[in-house]
């Protein structure tokens, strides 16, 4: 178990290395920085002594090793746009982003996996087909134009819901949370379910897909002619076997919507990661870019390490193996 | 009888109509009884199966005829009742070992569950019968095994541990559909003699489908020819392998290969099962049968007594006519 979490990280080693490369590329090679982060009237000598100060006179490779020294402990730099420290920016964004991100990646998965247990098992009722049939609107339509929707019902209209921001956040250590206040929570409600509509809808058609395709297995059958129970056929026996899947494209999501969040972010002008990110790329603020990537990979690659951990619980097949 | 079914019929409604895969079955089996059924590919002898345990694939549905599970009709049970009976009364064994046990659960709780399902067995109680039940099926270190997980068995032991699941909650009737067609052929005796030595210590009766007529002659009490989805010949094993009386089963045991002499080629029956779509207005076997006669063409024939078995055959309408 461990050698296996051990090895898992190991394989994560290249990847997370390729993205800092990449990150780190950007950070080089796009923009001009000194000529952001200088005022109109600033002489050569000021322009000379910001480039040493940012380190950007030595060779790329010395400066990548900076760059992933730096990365380790945190350290971005400092942002062209704010002039502050990248970690404290994205410290101060990342509460929003998270919370949003699980409350969102919690209604998917609370309502998602049931409804698609539901569809899977009565198939043919006609509930099933309306869910079926909503569920495609669901997929296709684009998640900024659900976001404007329900701020115009619910924000503009109804005036019920806040239409932007995040409301009142109660500082918990470094950690922001707007979990615990009102408008807090009012504030995160449409952010949340235009953020988990489209991963909903899929995960319940996922779900229902593989519910459908194990209830016509051999041992699906051979257990109904052993006289087990319905609920421990269709909970126990089918559900177990479509965890798989479901776990690999769930953790997926949860990656995407933590990443993805940008343009929920953006509609609904949540102060998150996302939204700054977005606000970085309008003024080529190549730093908060660059951790940004970084971070997300992380985000993925811890989130692969979750969904391998939990097939090995899961799969007896798999632990065979290792 | 155990188990009567009575002029049982099967539908399929398909959208260019509805397909009839089982027409007027009617066999008894007795208690302890091991009744070999046989027939071609797609003769209906797993649908019969299915019906039998109630677990006939959607859209096919039992359309006429009666099912009776020691005189009580079991065909038309709501589910909640069928499930009682199920795995506790009737047992089923599949015939791909390799599919037919869950991967994620062990074989320990799999028989567990099971008998929990049926009989009123604390957790420890199940679990010691659970082995006992291993060791019935000659699991070795049947204690140790039981927390093992399918995919850590051969195939031979996998089909020995679905034996035992469908025997552990001590049905009356198993209804085998080829258990051994899977395996290995040096396995396949093993497993015909271990389900055939359980069925006589629980006096367990069987519905054995195969299509190895060795099997059956070595097995069955009695043997039931299926053809077209109709039951075309049924006797003791001994009279229908020996001296078949209709056309089709005499054809059938010819192209048996005989142990005891060479023969430099076998018979084989000429063309082919016709599709349920395109079952002739006669016998069904009218097209292929080397005895044909008018009235073959244009009736059907019912089970008749022929010699010591019923066959579904015009030869037989009138005493003393040849086989
Ligand atoms: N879903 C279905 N729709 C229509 N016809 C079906 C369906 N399932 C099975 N059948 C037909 O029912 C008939 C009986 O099939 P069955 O599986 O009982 O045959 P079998 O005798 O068990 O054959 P085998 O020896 O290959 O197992 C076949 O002709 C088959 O084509
Ligand atoms: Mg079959």
């Amino acid at each position: 178990m461990v050698a296996f979490v051990i090895s898992r990280l190991l394989q994560a080693l290249p990847v997370l290395l390729v993205v800092a490369l990449v990150s780190f590329a950007l950070f080089t090679f796009v923009g001009d920085p000194v000529a952001a982060m200088l005022s109109q009237d600033a002489t050569l000598a000021d322009r000379e002594n910001l480039i040493r100060l940012l380190g950007l006179d030595q060779p790329w490779y010395v400066q990548f090793w900076k760059f992933v020294g730096n990365a380790l402990q945190g350290e971005f730099g400092l942002s062209y746009r704010l002039s502050r420290p990248v970690s404290a920016l994205i410290a101060e964004r990342a509460p929003a982003t998270l919370e949003l991100a699980f409350c969102a990646a919690a209604m998917t998965l609370c309502i998602g996996v049931p409804l698609g247990i539901f569809t899977g098992i009565y198939k043919d009722s006609w509930v099933s087909r309306v869910l079926l049939t909503v569920s495609l609107v669901g997929v296709s339509l684009p998640i900024f134009v659900l976001g404007m929707l329900l701020i115009l019902v619910f924000a503009v209209q109804l005036g019920w819901l806040p239409s932007f921001g995040r409301g009142d956040t109660v500082q918990i250590g470094w950690w922001s949370s707007g979990l615990l206040t009102v408008s807090g929570l009012k504030a995160l409600i449409l952010p949340a379910i235009t953020l988990a509509v489209f991963q909903l809808t899929l995960i319940t058609r996922l779900v229902r897909a593989e519910m459908l395709e194990v209830l016509r297995t051999d041992y699906i059958k051979f257990a109904r002619a052993r006289g087990l129970s319905n609920r421990a056929i269709n909970f126990g026996h089918a559900l177990k076997n479509t965890l798989v899947p479901v776990i690999t494209i769930a953790g997926l999501q949860l990656g995407g919507i933590i990443a993805f969040a940008i343009v929920t972010e953006t509609v609904f002008q949540w102060p998150g990661m996302g939204f700054l990110f977005i606000q970085s790329v309008g003024a080529a603020d190549i730093p908060v870019m660059a951790a940004y990537l970084l971070l997300i990979s992380l985000v993925f690659v811890v989130i692969n390490l979750g969904v391998d951990l939990l097939y090995y619980l899961v799969d007896p097949r798999l632990r065979a193996q290792r | 009888m155990l188990l009567e079914v009575k002029d049982l019929r099967v539908e399929f409604p398909t959208r260019r109509g509805v397909l009839t895969a089982l027409n007027g079955i009617s066999f008894g089996i007795a208690p302890g009884e091991v009744l070999g059924v046989v027939g071609e590919s797609g003769a209906g002898k797993s649908m019969t199966g299915a019906a039998i345990i109630g677990l006939l694939e959607p859209p096919g549905r039992i359309a006429g005829g009666e099912i009776l599970l020691e005189g009580r009709r079991i065909d038309n049970l709501p589910l909640a009742e069928m499930r009682k009976i199920r795995g506790k009364r009737i047992g089923a064994i599949f015939q791909d070992p390799l599919t037919t046990l869950n991967p994620l659960y062990t074989i320990g709780r799999q028989l567990v569950e099971t008998m929990q399902a049926h009989l009123p067995l604390s957790d420890a109680e199940a679990k010691q019968r659970a082995i006992g039940w291993l060791e019935q099926v000659g699991i070795p270190a049947a204690a140790q095994r039981i927390d093992a997980y399918p995919h850590q068995f051969s195939g031979g032991m996998r089909q020995r541990v679905v034996i035992a699941l469908a025997l552990c909650a001590e049905p009356q009737l198993i209804v085998a559909d080829e258990p051994t067609t899977a395996l290995d052929v040096s396995i396949q005796a093993q497993i015909i003699a271990l389900l055939k030595r359980l069925a006589r210590e629980q006096r367990t009766a069987i519905m054995l489908v195969t299509h190895d007529m060795g099997v059956i002659a070595e097995t069955a009490d009695r043997v039931a020819v299926m053809y077209a989805g109709r039951i075309i010949e049924i006797g003791p094993v001994r009279q229908v392998v020996k001296h078949a009386q209709h056309p089709y089963t005499a054809g059938l045991m010819a192209s048996i290969p005989p142990l005891d002499r060479k023969v430099d080629r076998l018979a084989q029956i000429d063309g082919s099962m016709p599709r349920l779509n395109a079952i002739p207005p006669g016998c069904p076997f009218s097209p292929r049968c080397p005895h044909v006669f008018e009235r073959c063409r244009v009736s059907r024939p019912e089970l008749m007594p022929a010699g010591e078995t019923l066959a579904a055959c015009w030869l037989h309408d009138k005493p003393g006519a040849p086989a």
